[in-house]
């Protein structure tokens, strides 16, 4: 069962904090990988917040390929780059690649005067080629291509991983408001770097911890739906699809995404003030519904941080908070280690028929499906 | 020297049945030649010779006595077909039908050089591919498995056309969808339809059984199962009732009863549950329906507005030369008819060429197209023509699994709910059959001869009976003849279907619960897996051994 997390806080914080969030979580062999988005930077990127930021690992050729191929596509001018202070050390258990970048560039000028759509679809496209010439030669992997955000996957030991990427130690360089963590244990599917959540399409980063036995519906579904809907090395990835298509192409409120993943079951449906969407959802979208235990935890484009179950409700989730943080995990032992002195007794459980919401002011809201 | 023999004649061993007697054990009460519908016994007197000696120093002598004694008439006419109502009503068991291996009878029976017809039940086709896939994926550690007894359970598919979400004539209001503008109409209904058989193929007692048991499951069960008309019109006074609701319409080449039914309309209390178009049938795919004299009676050709005659619908729509067409006027004019409150949906025969059919139907611009019903070759329980009934059609199985992987390529599946049809719970597993069909991409599908079946038919696939085109239906379920039907209680066939959905709706369950779905797991492919290879590949599911 995959360890899953996120933290939101009123001041930038450093991801130590999302490492010990997941440390009290491990058990048995979680050694198969690890996850982080980072989002709303600050430190060292909060002069470049505008700017798309390229998050990536390769081999030495694989850099070679990623030079050519952004500056080919007008991404000419680098305007930053971070190199993590890694530590280096006799043995690590983790497969180590030979490069990990994470550049700022600026916009081409072909596109600078373009509006936000037009840079959002010049941003997707070029992380979906670069991603295809990459999977080309296997010489690489990128992870996220978006203004304010910092992705690192690896496959192996996730303590080692953290330790590898200097995480364990604060430091005021790598601050966000933002940072979606996950310590994996995926035991289903052969393991890849893409497989690992959280995963991160146009703004929207969501992981997921259980089974998605719809999986195959639910792919066959969004292949057809649109070109960023790729890759579904995970069955979890089927999840931030769905929220993307809804929020993003449908442009549907955010509440439906509950509505679609788990709807209600058609006795419920027929009690509901709003039977008539709700009925014309599921039979619309029944190829977009999870049908399986699932916890989902997703940051929107705006930041606003959710988590949603299914009614299996198999999968533990919680959530916590004191004045400046709130975080969603799936074990409380988490929260206790980083937010031990927050009023337990309004720590959420969040049930199968809601969504739990964290606005960026840090209200919690519980939106009831029924 | 003259022949004793003239091999052209025919006797009880050219005939598939030969009827086993034993005169020891008869009582001559009669019973078995009074029930036998197709004249195929007789009472006869026979020749006996005995050897006695009746003195105290043995003298053999030979006597010779006539008994009377039961016989079977051999000719084509009169030949037995196996049903076993002698051997049900003797009390003595002294006779019975014997299948006869050595039959020579698909030569002999062409009288007046007529092709064979029989009841609907392909004899050639018995080969299942349903039977060879398995249940394979059970959810386990990760994704335990549901409990069959406690978990709530959606067991509902639409019935209706259903559009894309970005069809949808939906509008935000205050962070709220609305709907701003019309809507197809979709029904949930059970995934299990009984079938399309109509009054005249069937009694009508036994259309009444199965009416009553739609009824029963709905209003007592609260299982919303959907029986279909099947064509040639319905009792005025089921159209002017609250069961309407239950009822698809169908609607056939021979448009039989519809004038009835266009009559009654304005004294419909309730919309039925559909319409539904039938181009084609699995069982003789081409062939148009086929109702004998025999079976048109006069409560028949009430319904349907005819002379007593053979009823031949069509095989094809008169007048609809495309499938653009079709669209058009058919769907058009069926949908108006009932101003477009009531989905309407289509059957076709599986064939080659249906994946053409269901791909130019999914491009349907005026969302009119509320179903797509596929008829695979198992299928059938009409009258038709034997070689129709064993040479053509299509297994339906892979069709359906074409069908949905055809709406997959569009980004089109469950837009035009798809049916599968056609040997469905042939052998009585029907909650396995179905369920496979689901998770292979259909959404529900239609079954009739389990249904007769339960009514108390006893053919079956090996050429048992099948003589549903006679009138002369031993079980009273497919002949018009007063006397026959007398033989079904309506009570007791009404009882055994609705106990049999009732089991079929908990094996369901039983199915759903291991691979951990409480909805209806339509396109789960990775569900199953085959024990073929050969189907594994055709189906795109993974083979195992």
């Amino acid at each position: 069962m995959c360890r899953i997390g996120c933290i939101k806080s009123i001041e930038p914080f450093h991801p130590s904090k999302a490492l010990y969030l997941m440390l009290p979580q491990q058990e048995g062999h979680d050694n198969s990988g690890f996850a982080i988005v980072m989002k709303d930077l600050y430190g060292i990127f909060e002069p470049y917040k505008e700017l798309p930021l390229l998050s990536f690992s390769c081999t030495n050729k694989g850099k070679e390929i990623i030079s050519n191929f952004m500056l080919k596509k007008g991404f000419s001018k680098k305007i930053f780059t971070w190199e993590p202070d890694f530590v280096e050390k006799e043995h690590y258990d983790f497969a180590k690649m030979d490069f990990y970048g994470f550049d700022v560039f600026n916009y081409p000028e072909s596109i600078l005067k373009g509006s936000v759509k037009e840079k959002e679809e010049i941003l997707l496209n070029t992380r979906l080629e670069l991603r295809k010439l990459l999977e080309k030669t296997a010489d690489g992997y990128v992870f996220s291509f978006w203004p304010d955000t910092l992705t690192i996957k690896e496959i192996g030991n996730p303590n080692d991983i953290g330790e590898y990427f200097n995480l364990w130690k604060e430091n005021k360089d790598i601050l966000a408001k933002n940072i979606m963590i996950q310590y994996r244990q995926n035991t289903n599917y052969e393991i890849v770097r893409y497989a690992a959540h959280p995963f991160f399409l146009q703004g929207y980063t969501l992981c997921a911890n259980g089974e998605n036995t719809f999986y195959v519906k639910n792919k066959e579904y969004q292949q057809s739906l649109h070109k960023g809907y790729i890759g579904f090395e995970s069955d979890s990835q089927c999840f931030l699809y769905t929220l993307h298509y809804l929020h993003h192409e449908l442009k549907w409120p955010f509440a439906y995404y509950k509505h679609v993943i788990t709807p209600l079951p058609f006795e419920e449906i027929e009690e509901h003030p709003d039977k008539q969407i709700l009925y014309k959802i599921r039979e619309s979208l029944a190829h977009l519904e999870i049908n399986g235990p699932n916890t989902v935890i997703g940051l929107l484009p705006d930041n606003t941080m959710f988590t949603v179950c299914d009614s299996k409700k198999l999968r533990p989730v919680v959530v916590g908070a004191d004045n400046k943080i709130v975080a969603i995990t799936s074990e409380v032992n988490g929260l206790n280690v980083i937010l031990p002195d927050r009023d337990k007794t309004k720590d959420v459980y969040p049930n199968e028929r809601e969504t739990v919401v964290v606005t960026n002011e840090l209200r919690i809201e519980r939106w009831k499906q029924i | 020297m003259e022949a004793n023999i003239k091999i052209n004649d025919i006797t009880e061993n050219d005939l598939n049945w030969k009827v086993e007697y034993d005169n020891t054990r008869c009582t001559r009460c009669g019973r078995c030649i009074s029930t036998c519908t197709f004249h195929a016994l007789e009472m006869k007197v026979e020749r006996r010779a005995y050897t006695v000696s009746d003195t105290k120093v043995p003298a053999p002598k030979r006597v010779f006595s006539t008994i009377p004694v039961v016989k079977q008439i051999a000719t084509i006419k009169q030949k037995c077909v196996g049903c076993g109502m002698c051997e049900k009503v003797c009390p003595n068991q002294a006779i019975k039908p014997v299948r006869n291996i050595d039959t020579r009878e698909n030569l002999l029976n062409h009288e007046l050089g007529s092709p064979i017809k029989r009841g609907g039940r392909t004899n050639l086709s018995i080969e299942r591919t349903l039977d060879r896939i398995k249940v394979g994926r059970i959810s386990q550690m990760t994704d335990p498995s549901l409990d069959a007894q406690r978990h709530t359970f959606d067991m509902l598919s639409p019935f209706g056309r259903v559009l894309g979400p970005e069809e949808l004539p939906f509008k935000i209001e205050n962070d709220e969808l609305k709907i701003k503008g019309s809507i197809p109409p979709v029904h949930w209904i059970y995934p299990i339809i009984f079938a399309d058989m109509s009054i005249g193929a069937l009694s009508t007692r036994a259309w009444e059984a199965i009416c009553i048991a739609t009824a029963i499951l709905n209003e007592k069960y609260n299982m919303p199962v959907r029986m279909c008309s099947g064509e040639g019109g319905m009792p005025i006074k089921l159209m002017q009732s609250k069961y309407l609701k239950y009822m698809i319409l169908q609607i056939a080449s021979g448009h039989f009863g519809w004038n009835r039914i266009i009559k009654a309309m304005p004294q419909m209390t309730e919309d039925p549950a559909g319409i539904l178009i039938k181009i084609g049938q699995g069982a003789k795919p081409g062939d148009g329906g086929l109702l004998m004299a025999a079976k048109v009676a006069r409560h028949i050709q009430e319904i349907r507005g005819v002379p007593r005659s053979d009823l031949l619908s069509p095989p094809n729509h008169q007048g609809l030369y495309s499938i653009e067409e079709s669209v058009q006027k058919m769907f058009l004019s069926f949908n108006a008819a009932f101003q477009f409150r009531v989905p309407v949906a289509i059957k076709v025969a599986a064939s080659s060429s249906s994946v053409s059919v269901y791909n130019n139907l999914l491009r349907d611009p005026y969302h009119i197209v509320g179903g797509f019903f596929l008829d695979g070759i198992q299928g059938g329980t009409g009258a038709a023509h034997e070689v129709s009934l064993d040479h053509t059609g299509h297994p339906v199985v892979s069709k359906v699994r074409d069908a949905y992987i055809a709406a997959v390529n569009q980004g089109k599946q469950g837009r035009i709910p798809l049916w599968g049809g056609g040997g469905v719970g042939l052998t009585g597993t029907m909650a396995a059959d179905a369920f496979k069909m689901i998770c292979l991409g259909a959404n529900g599908v239609f079954t009739g001869k389990i249904l007769i079946q339960l009514l108390g038919c006893i053919g079956n696939e090996n050429g048992r009976c099948n003589q549903c085109n006679t009138g002369l239906c031993p079980t009273g379920v497919t002949t018009q003849d007063y006397r026959l039907v007398q033989r079904l209680d309506i009570d007791k066939a009404a009882e055994t279907l609705v106990n049999y959905m009732l089991s079929v709706d908990t094996e369901f369950r039983k199915l759903m619960a291991p691979i951990g779905n409480s909805s209806l797991p339509v396109g789960r492919s990775d569900a199953l897996v085959s024990v073929d290879k050969g189907i594994a590949d055709k189906l795109q599911i993974p083979y195992a051994c």
